[in-house]
């Protein structure tokens, strides 16, 4: 590592991705600087945490990779930075009846953000994240982001958000690698977190428990409230709309001759609604707050493979920009889970367009 | 290391190198000098001779007796066997400490309050986290066991009228410990000119091994052993004696004290140095601890606005070893509880810094430091205010 290498900050987790991405810019020969982002604490009193993130076991692990790297190791403070943009936003839009994927705000504002500002401050020229997506520049300069090169792992959908700017100054070493070869690169560098299970779970909550979590941090959001079905007949009472979830048949606690599934919610009168599985299935969604990876959308009507939720197959449609910011996204067939609050997320091939976040549907 | 290959060690007050003579002293006692002092045989009295000529020594530059010398394994340790031998040997149920003591003291003082219900009062300090004779007056009570008020603070220096604290407490019939692991190399530890019944000191504070300590007890002090045991150190503190290390704190000792003109009067100038420097370079920046009576050493600053943790992180990354009063490792920093004692504002209050010099700073060094210092404040106030 010489006096005049190329600096790179890199995001570490203490998981496998991220320490396997360091491994591979030190073997590239860049001057690598570990950071790990102090997002959230959360006490329960007992000395235990909800959260998952940033615990002392993550915390020992990535200090551990980085000893065995012989890079430095520095823990950041992004506490109040992150319950700003983070957490608070994810409150408000369950109490505004939508189910909000809190990872592309943090992409946003936190990593790509907050701690890209913090890696230009320590003089890197890149950061880098252990993320599974590409990134290539084309001919003309202009940046793409590309899915991972492993389908199963592909997260281009919470980097959607990105801008070129971003792009310009992020690295994704993992991307060119499967999960199992990654894992065997952390094994060949001696990682000893190679075989770390992972964990689906959103960072500032234990075991998913987001009900528990509002319950902790927004006492009013989940009211009980009647459940009515689309000619606005009583059928029941839920436990509070945060509770629910478009296209969710399951513990809705309803007996009815056909299944029943959520379709819809009034926040105003707290009240959800229930249809048969017929009424659920939509071809439409308009998206909003629409970022476009290449800077801008396009001149007109786009066709695309298009993503309704992190984990869903893309779905063949017609994308229709409206505006910078907004778009109008027209499916060849209909989809029975289009949920308010998750970004939809546009690709042609392996490349990723952008996104935005679907807008409530008119009942 | 630094990207630019510098390395500047300015944190002796977190730890010293061993003196190359110190380390001589002591490696025999690790390999044909093994025995154990509590043998009766060659091999013991041998060992036996190395430990008690290192209580005489330790004696000598503390003026007192060899046998009111206990050795334990560390600064942390002493002050415990302060706080918990005195005042459980005692039938007094009152403890008097100060907001600025290192937690092997306050701890401690918790501890005895929350699990063993004794009485504890925690007497204010003043804007340089000075401690007034006068409150541990008031504090007093007929059962006070144990006033223990540390000799010179580890994050801002503040050094504390020590003589005169000890004289409040004796005039009511209470013990006094001070812990002296800062001082210990820079400041007189003349134990009867103090007028202290117990003193902490940790020889890797002044150029010895970690792991080895002292503690000096006034004959007629009686202690309950923190550690029980066998009879080591007349009974005051079990567990097999640690010669080679014993050897070096002693040897390191009588090094600091023989040699302490020389450095304390070159510590003076360096600190002196980084202290106008900061003053005329680094906007915002405000002198912590006492103008004149602060350690030799020492040079520590508030500085408003600035995490002290993203501050450090910064200056490692230029190569400067610095440390900040609110340490933390993990990312959660908290305002320091000693600059909060004496007043401070949260804002400035994270924003501790404290460099500390040693045998081995250079004048280039500082001037490096200040060059760094300037820049690395301004990039974390930038980012905080993004
Ligand atoms: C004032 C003070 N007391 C006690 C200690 C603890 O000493 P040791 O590290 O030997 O346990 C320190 C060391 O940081 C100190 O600065």
């Amino acid at each position: 590592m010489g006096t005049g290498s190329t600096r790179v900050v890199v995001a570490m987790s203490g998981g496998v991705d991220s320490s396997a991405a360091a491994g591979l810019l030190v073997e590239r020969g860049y001057d690598v600087i570990g950071l790990m982002m102090r997002l959230w604490t959360e006490d329960d009193g007992c000395g235990g945490r909800h959260n998952r993130c940033c615990t002392p076991d993550q915390m020992a692990d990535a200090r551990r990779v980085a000893d065995r790297l012989g890079i430095p190791f520095y823990v950041v403070d992004m506490r109040a930075t992150f319950k700003a943009s983070v957490v608070d936003p994810f409150i408000d839009a369950y109490a505004a009846g939508l189910t909000p994927n809190p990872c592309l705000n943090c992409n946003r504002h936190i990593r790509f953000g907050a701690l890209l500002k913090q890696a230009q401050a320590m003089d890197a020229a890149y950061l880098a994240t252990g993320h599974y997506a590409r990134i290539r520049q084309s001919e003309d300069g202009a940046y793409q982001l590309l899915k991972g090169l492993d389908p199963a792992k592909d997260q281009s959908y919470v980097l959607s958000v990105m801008t070129q700017r971003q792009l310009a100054q992020v690295l994704f070493p993992a991307g060119d690698y499967t999960k199992e070869h990654i894992r065997q690169i952390a094994a060949d560098l001696g990682l000893h977190i190679a075989r770390k299970p992972e964990s689906q779970d959103l960072c500032f909550l234990a075991d998913g428990d987001y009900r528990g979590f509002l319950a902790r941090h927004a006492p009013g959001s989940a009211t009980p409230g009647p459940i009515v079905n689309t000619q606005g007949e009583r059928l029941g009472t839920h436990t509070g709309l945060p509770h629910y979830t478009v296209g969710q048949r399951k513990g809705l606690g309803l007996s009815a001759p056909t299944p029943l599934y959520v379709v819809g919610a009034d926040v105003a009168a707290n009240t959800l609604i229930v249809g048969a599985r017929d009424v659920l299935g939509r071809d439409a969604l308009v998206a909003r707050h629409v970022n476009w990876v290449a800077g801008a959308p396009p001149d007109g009507p786009v066709r695309a493979g298009v993503k309704i939720r992190y984990r869903a197959r893309e779905t063949a449609a017609t994308v229709t920009p409206d505006g910078a910011t907004t778009a109008r996204v027209k499916f060849d067939a209909p989809l029975r889970d289009i949920t308010p609050g998750q970004a939809a997320v546009f690709y042609q091939g392996d490349v990723c367009l952008g996104g935005g976040v679907i807008a409530r549907q008119p009942a | 290391m630094a990207g630019n290959g510098q390395s500047i060690y300015m944190d002796y007050a977190a730890t010293t190198p061993v003196d190359p003579r110190v380390v001589e002293a002591m490696m025999p006692y690790f390999t044909e000098r093994f025995g154990n002092p509590s043998s009766i045989h060659t091999f013991g009295r041998e060992a036996s001779r190395a430990v008690q000529a290192a209580r005489e020594t330790v004696a000598g530059i503390l003026n007192c007796k060899p046998g009111e010398i206990v050795f334990t394994s560390c600064g942390t340790e002493s002050d415990n066997l302060a706080l918990r031998g005195a005042t459980l040997e005692n039938g007094r149920r009152h403890i008097v400490t100060s907001p600025v003591e290192h937690h092997a003291v306050s701890r401690t003082a918790e501890i005895l309050h929350a699990h063993l219900g004794y009485g504890l009062t925690v007497v204010p300090v003043d804007a340089y986290g000075m401690v007034d004779p006068a409150d541990v007056a008031d504090a007093l009570r007929d059962d006070t066991a144990l006033v223990s008020i540390m000799y010179a603070n580890n994050e801002v220096g503040t050094i504390q009228p020590i003589a005169e604290i000890a004289a409040v407490a004796h005039a009511r019939g209470a013990r006094f410990h001070t812990d002296a692991v800062q001082a210990a190399g820079q400041l007189p530890l003349d134990v009867a000119a103090l007028g202290v019944d117990m003193l902490a000191i940790s020889a890797h504070k002044f150029y010895g091994p970690k792991g080895v300590g002292a503690l000096y007890v006034r004959e007629g002090v009686r202690l309950v052993p923190s550690q029980s045991g066998g009879g080591q150190e007349g009974g005051r503190r079990g567990g097999t004696t640690n010669v080679a290390l014993i050897v070096g704190l002693a040897k390191a000792l009588e090094i600091a004290y023989a040699e302490r003109e020389a450095h304390v009067a070159r510590y003076r100038q360096l600190r002196d140095r980084l202290i106008e420097g900061v003053r005329a370079r680094v906007p915002d920046a405000q002198l912590t601890g006492h103008p004149e009576q602060r350690l030799p050493n020492s040079a520590s600053f508030a500085l408003r606005g600035v995490d002290g943790n993203a501050l450090l992180m910064h200056l490692d990354l230029k190569g400067i070893a610095a440390s900040s009063g609110s340490a933390c490792l993990v990312g959660t920093p908290e305002p320091s509880e000693v600059l909060m004692a004496m007043g401070l504002p949260p804002a400035w209050a994270l924003g501790g810094l404290r460099l500390t010099v040693g045998r081995h700073t250079t004048d280039a060094e500082v001037d490096a430091v200040l060059d760094v210092l300037s820049d690395a404040v301004a990039r974390v106030r930038a980012l905080a205010a993004a």
